[in-house]
């Protein structure tokens, strides 16, 4: 049986890999399609960064529970309900590039204070896979922010399209703060951190890069979408997973 | 798309380790030079090939032409003894 401590400690890697896979899904998206080759190439190597730290986080995990469980029973054998990244990552893109760039901007800033603090972790594993995660979150974020202050400040339309876009995912920011029983329960044993800490550096993060880029962050947003935590998601979510899971459920044992 | 779209090209120089020369590695297309760094970047450094990177707008290098070679290089035909050969050097030395 495993302790409260461990079953706690897996919902929490469980978390951060479900979020860093499916927003690697999301991305992954572009390869092929990306606006120019060298952006291409750029978001497919970001995808990738998540992937890994998706598989360390759900290596780890497996490893805690025992029972023959493996990273890709994690990826391709849950259900909708049972994945946990927030709802944000999930959003579809629509072939909208400064999207895309938004969303790798303002979940990246949050993605590095997290690994930051994590880094401090009494779990040694935890902090080894936040040291290796927060290298490639510190590229991400320079990577979208470089290019949200070029939509930004540029023309009128890239302008207006990237400030569509903050309008548009600013109601899926509360939720990377969120946080329950199982945090506090890791935050009192020092594995995990309070997200509530990070929340005004992270708004400074953000807030200066906006600056530079003429955005504004929309006033008076009363509705903020949750429900990763719970495994409720948006519409959108089923027909991700559809695509990301057919093969290995069609084909069980299909191997490299 | 015609060219007058395209963004202007960047040469892409990597150093291999601290201390080598940086090599040309080829060419991307940015916008400017803080993305053409990020691009060459992505571009050539994802197998660990460099460990620093140049980025040079690849207009403001002057090449000399294919008319100027042979004022340019064929009097160092017949000058070998600019070249370093006669010396004796130690075994093992990899590079002068």
């Amino acid at each position: 049986m495993m302790t409260d401590l461990n079953k706690a400690l897996v919902e929490f890697c469980l978390r951060i890999a479900d979020n860093s896979l499916i927003h690697a899904q999301r991305i992954s998206e572009w390869t092929g399609h990306g606006p120019i080759l060298e952006e291409d190439i750029a978001m497919s190597n970001v995808a990738l960064d998540l992937i890994g730290q998706a598989r360390g986080f759900y290596t780890y995990a497996a490893q805690l529970e025992g029972n023959g469980k493996t990273e890709d029973v994690y990826a391709f054998h849950r259900g909708e309900r049972e994945f946990r990244n927030k709802l944000m990552v999930e959003q579809p893109d629509n072939k909208d590039f400064g999207f895309t760039m938004m969303k790798l901007f303002l979940n990246g800033c949050f993605d590095y204070l997290m690994f930051r603090d994590l880094m401090k972790s009494t779990d040694e594993t935890i902090s080894g896979l936040a040291a290796k995660s927060i290298k490639e979150v510190t590229y991400h974020v320079r990577h979208a922010g470089e290019w949200v202050v070029r939509l930004g400040d540029g023309t009128p339309e890239s302008h207006q399209r990237i400030q569509n876009s903050l309008n548009e995912l600013w109601s899926f920011t509360n939720e990377l703060f969120e946080q329950d029983s199982i945090d506090t329960l890791l935050i009192s044993n020092g594995i995990a951190f309070d997200k509530e800490n990070v929340r005004n550096e992270w708004t400074k993060m953000v807030t200066e890069i906006f600056a530079k880029a003429t955005l504004s962050i929309p006033e008076n947003t009363n509705y903020f979408a949750t429900g990763g935590l719970k495994g409720v998601h948006s519409e959108h979510f089923g027909f991700l997973l559809a695509e990301m899971q057919y093969l290995p459920r069609m084909y069980p044992d299909a191997v490299w | 798309m015609d060219s007058n779209h395209q963004w202007p090209t960047w040469e892409v120089f990597t150093q291999k380790k601290q201390g080598a020369a940086h090599e040309h590695a080829g060419s991307v297309h940015a916008p400017d030079g803080e993305i053409a760094l990020l691009n060459a970047r992505d571009v050539y450094s994802r197998r660990q090939e460099g460990v620093n990177i140049w980025v040079v707008p690849s207009a403001a290098i002057i090449a000399s032409s294919p008319e100027d070679s042979g004022s340019f290089f064929d009097p160092a035909n017949d000058k070998m003894y600019r070249s370093p050969n006669f010396f004796k050097t130690a075994d093992g030395l990899k590079q002068i």
